[in-house]
């Protein structure tokens, strides 16, 4: 098996809530890997600590409130990303590992042509001269389909649409050939048919340039499409791993089960859809008070009287090879309670 | 001065820090209020105001003398600071903290009282303009145009000189009534954004009217600036109150207002600085307090950095 | 036998004047037809969902038929009374009839009210009940979105969004309207919190026999909750049919891509994806003759979509298209 590119250990992030009392425990204990040229999906409701996870990685938590815990450990390319100089930081952020987000509009900087803001990496990570920067800014924008390149180039921010500002970011984010793209959420922000679009740039540049992609979503049908492997979050927690296929095939968790059977689907006849959808009851605890035991037993429809106590570890599924499908539950070791449940 | 009114000074400085500690112990229960005492000055601006306050209150046990007394105008005229005479006296021998005592009731209640006729024209305005948009709007901000490009001081001065003896309540009015037009101005850049929210869309859904609307969902929402502004505001009343008395055309002569008294002392400004340094230096330090307070406020009160 | 609509809406127009360039300078304005002439009708008990991409109008229909916003030309009726013809007190005496819950659970409360103050309002707005009567009355009403009465007394802030969309919800029952428009209730909740409210939504419409009119960009969302469906482009209504219908055979290019381009939580789906390509044209300058041709995947697409707008036109029982080639759909 290859080596991963990125490897997370142990991550936790937390954050000193402005009441001063307590601390948010964003992101606490997350493990996983990425491997060269694949897409991990990475999945969760607002609040599971995905986004925390991926600013973690390129350190761009603000400090304070916010500070990763010694003992977490980010290895990419063969070094730990958490002790890295501040100069040698930059140079992994923006060049071997780039990130996109939501809102295309507040991550542009609205006083700068877009062609401008493409080429910024270069200048700063190629020392490319400004001339050769703008020809590498009009091939981007090229790349990520956007028409009228060499006009566009010239243009503003405001003067595009929301789904040619994520197109921007896209060039912006691949101009120095990353090894690792972060997506954050890079399609909710956009109407269905120009997140198909999106979705589809973004496969096909990882086929041409031979990238891994971190794909952050709470959209499972986003995963479904795009992702090989797929990450489940819960209250800062991975709750489950598998590849795509095995996650939808056999989820193991009750949280991704849950979360799978609440999603309204297209794929259903009407008659068979209406009426009551599932749905998880109760929220998403809060970060500073996490329940003791399993996290998600509050809200769990198998939960028996060890989950509120005990805090299960990444169980490895019966059926699958070691590592490959693991998942954070007591049900693995009692499979027969699930049967029992109606 | 007899132990009384030192008591009574004391028992200010006291009510001052009792207050102080309580806003402070106040604000630290909340994420606001966490920011206000952030400002390094907020508390002791704080501290000087509720000092003025109180002694303005409490000025007839504060002040040793009558305000306008002259002691003895052969042998007390331009006294220097004593134990007699803590700030000294004037030259028609006027116990200058007793003055400066009741000068701040009056240039405290000037600030405060033009001030909240300010704020209630401007905010109205500004929601007015807001609110409604289109016509009405159109005239309000054209008129605050021409209000702002009036100079102040000139509308000022040119009511009292046509108006003789220009009684107090029309100046204090005047000058409320000439310091609306920033406030309306910042009330209605917020009206024109709460406007759009949803919250007011649905409070209009029930059925609610116009002036529900305003006075209950937009308004209150508004407050921040408006408090802000008005921090601000009633510093810069009492520098102009102060300006009007310095050319002596404010507050009437016996009546001391810190403006008046700096005025009085004016002349003797070489040889008796104490007459009008004490008042200015209280002028300073109000402003000075009012500026830290109303910073402190603003970013208490910036809803960017209200948590969700 | 479909009952007698409740909801009636005939040729609904709203412009709004375009925008300048910068300082107001540059081209004169252009006017936005944010709504352009539609037309539909919402059995009592029924739910109307719809569908359409930001920008398309939906939200504006919306709110134009509870008059928040005027509208410029069409008849809306209420169980017969006219809606846009009433003024002042008749206007607000109907709007006990008909509410709106919002799509954003953080600006759609007032942050300086408490629940208490928020469901109170309507309730003193409408005489119905004051003080303690209020208190019960809102007691009550919290119960019924699912919320312990206890959250009277917090302050929006201090709620999860689903909690908030539930105080939206029932702000919008405490004057006992018979519809409701909900503008994309769900759009900003998580999966599991979205599933919750929509069960809730779908139980009050049977408890208190709603009229609903379902705003959604996210076909999947009005599959489960829509009896009859219509999809907006460009302000125009591209194609109208019962949901079992659409869903099953789409008569409208677009309406055909919207469904393809949804994503389908299972790996194995084997779905043929059409994307469409550009973007929505700026509601500005609308192309001539079909609006959506420029974007049309339809194989047969031809001179005459670029000349002639389609009307729209029953193609099959109760299913309505506004394309040329409905009878031939993708």
């Amino acid at each position: 098996m290859t080596e991963p590119l990125l490897r997370v250990r142990d991550l936790k992030t937390y954050f000193v809530t402005e009441q001063g009392s307590g601390t948010a425990r964003a992101v606490d204990g997350v493990s996983f890997d990425v491997y060269p040229g694949e897409t991990l999906g990475v999945v969760g409701e607002s609040g599971c600590g995905k986004t925390v996870t991926s600013l973690s990685i390129l350190r761009l938590i603000p400090e304070p409130p916010g500070h990763i815990r010694p003992g977490s450990f980010i290895e990419f390319e063969g070094r730990n990303l958490l002790t890295l100089a501040p100069k040698e930081l930059r140079a992994v952020r923006g060049n071997r590992i780039a990130m996109i987000f939501q809102e295309p509009m507040t991550s542009l900087n609205p006083v700068f042509t877009v062609g401008h803001q493409i080429a910024e990496a270069a200048i700063v990570h190629q020392s490319l001269s400004r001339r050769a920067a703008r020809a590498r800014a009009i091939e981007m924008l090229t790349l990520v389909g956007i028409p009228d390149p060499g006009e566009r180039v010239d243009h503003y921010p405001h003067q595009m649409s929301g789904g040619m500002r994520q197109r921007v970011m896209i060039a912006m984010a691949l101009i120095c050939h990353p090894q690792l793209l972060i997506a954050d959420e890079p399609t909710t922000a956009l109407d269905v048919t120009i997140q198909a679009q999106i979705l589809e740039l973004l496969d096909r540049l990882q086929r041409e340039l031979g990238m891994a992609v971190m794909l952050i979503t709470h959209d499972l049908g986003v995963v479904a499409g795009s992702a090989d492997r797929v990450v489940v979050m819960y209250a800062g927690q991975v709750v489950e791993q598998a590849s795509t296929g095995e996650l939808f095939a056999r989820p193991l968790h009750p949280y991704t089960e849950g979360l799978l059977a609440s999603v309204p689907r297209l794929d259903t006849r009407v008659s068979q859809v209406r009426g009551r959808l599932h749905s998880i009851p109760g929220q998403v605890p809060a970060a500073t008070s996490w329940p003791a035991g399993c996290r998600f037993h509050p809200r769990c429809p198998y939960a028996w009287d060890r989950c509120a106590v005990e805090e299960p570890p990444l169980l490895d599924s019966a059926g699958a090879e070691a590592g490959t499908h693991t998942v954070r539950c007591w049900l693995l070791t009692e499979p027969e309670r699930r049967e029992r449940h109606p | 001065m007899t132990v009384w009114t030192w008591l009574a000074l004391a028992s200010a400085v006291a009510v001052a820090l009792v207050a102080a500690a309580e806003v402070r112990r106040r604000a630290a229960t909340r994420a606001a209020g966490r920011r206000f005492l952030r400002h390094p000055t907020a508390t002791a601006g704080v501290f000087i105001l509720a000092f003025f306050v109180t002694t303005a209150l409490a000025a007839p046990l504060v002040a040793p003398y009558d305000p306008a007394g002259q002691l003895d105008p052969v042998h007390l005229q331009n006294q220097p600071p004593s134990t007699r005479f803590p700030l000294g006296t004037d030259v028609y021998s006027r116990d200058v903290w007793s003055r400066l005592v009741y000068g701040a009731r009056l240039s405290l209640g000037i600030g405060t009282i033009a001030m909240l006729v300010a704020v209630t024209v401007g905010a109205g305005v500004g929601a007015a303009a807001g609110y409604f948009r289109r016509g009405i709007d159109a005239v309000l901000m054209r008129s605050v145009d021409v209000g702002l490009a009036m100079p102040r001081m000139f509308v000022l001065l040119m009511a009292v000189a046509l108006w003789e003896r220009l009684p107090l309540a029309v100046l204090v009015l005047l000058i409320g009534l000439t310091g609306w037009f920033g406030t309306s101005r910042l009330v209605r850049a917020d009206v024109l954004s709460l406007r759009e929210r949803e919250f007011v869309a649905a409070a209009r859904a029930v059925g609610a009217g116009p002036t529900r609307v305003i006075f209950r969902h937009v308004l209150p929402n508004a407050a921040a600036p408006i408090i802000v502004s008005a921090a601000f505001g009633i510093g810069n009343v009492i520098l102009l109150e102060a300006g009007l008395s310095y050319l002596g055309l404010g507050v009437p002569s016996p009546l001391p207002s810190w403006g008046s008294i700096i005025y009085d002392g004016q002349p003797y400004i070489a040889t008796a600085p104490w007459t009008s340094g004490f008042p200015g230096l209280a002028i300073a330090l109000v402003v000075l307090a009012l500026n830290a307070v109303g910073d402190g406020l603003r970013d208490a009160l910036d809803p960017r950095k209200e948590a969700t | 036998m479909t009952p007698a609509p409740l909801v009636q809406v005939d040729g609904l127009v709203k412009r709004f004047p375009g925008e300048r360039g910068l300082f107001g300078l540059g081209r004169a304005r252009r006017t936005v037809r944010a709504v352009d002439g539609v037309s539909f009708a919402i059995a009592a008990g029924q739910t109307l969902g719809l569908v359409g991409e930001s920008g398309c109008g939906k939200s504006t229909v919306g709110r134009t038929i509870l008059r928040l916003i005027e509208p410029d030309a069409g008849r809306v009726t209420l169980g017969g009374a006219d809606v846009v013809a009433l003024g002042g007190r008749e206007l607000r005496a109907l709007r006990r009839r008909m509410q709106i819950v919002f799509q954003d659970p953080y600006g759609s409360l007032n942050p300086r009210m408490t629940v208490q103050q928020t469901l109170a309002e309507p309730l003193a707005i409408h005489r119905l009940a004051t003080g303690l009567e209020a208190k019960r009355r809102v007691a009550a009403l919290l119960d019924e979105v699912g919320l312990d009465p206890a959250f009277a007394a917090a302050y929006p802030h201090e709620l999860s969004g689903g909690q908030r969309q539930r105080v939206g919800i029932a702000r919008a029952l405490s004057v006992e309207p018979q519809f409701l428009v909900l503008d994309e209730p769900v759009s900003a909740l998580d999966v599991s919190v979205q599933a919750q409210v929509l069960n809730l939504l779908a139980d009050l419409q049977r408890k208190r026999r709603l009229t609903y009119l379902f705003i959604a960009h996210d076909l999947a969302v009005v599959k489960h909750i829509a009896d009859d469906v219509a999809v907006m482009y460009l302000g125009k209504i591209v194609e109208r049919a019962p949901a079992t219908g659409l869903y099953a055979g789409p008569r409208h290019p677009y309406t055909t891509s919207l469904l393809s381009a949804v994503p389908v939580p299972d790996p194995k789906a084997q779905r043929q994806r059409i994307v469409l390509q550009g973007e929505v044209p700026s509601p500005a300058s609308p192309p001539a003759g079909c609006p959506f041709h420029p974007r049309c995947p339809h194989p047969r697409k031809n001179e005459r979509c670029r000349t002639e707008p389609p009307a729209l036109r029953e193609v099959a029982t109760g299913q309505f298209a506004a394309c040329h080639f409905a009878e031939q759909p993708m």
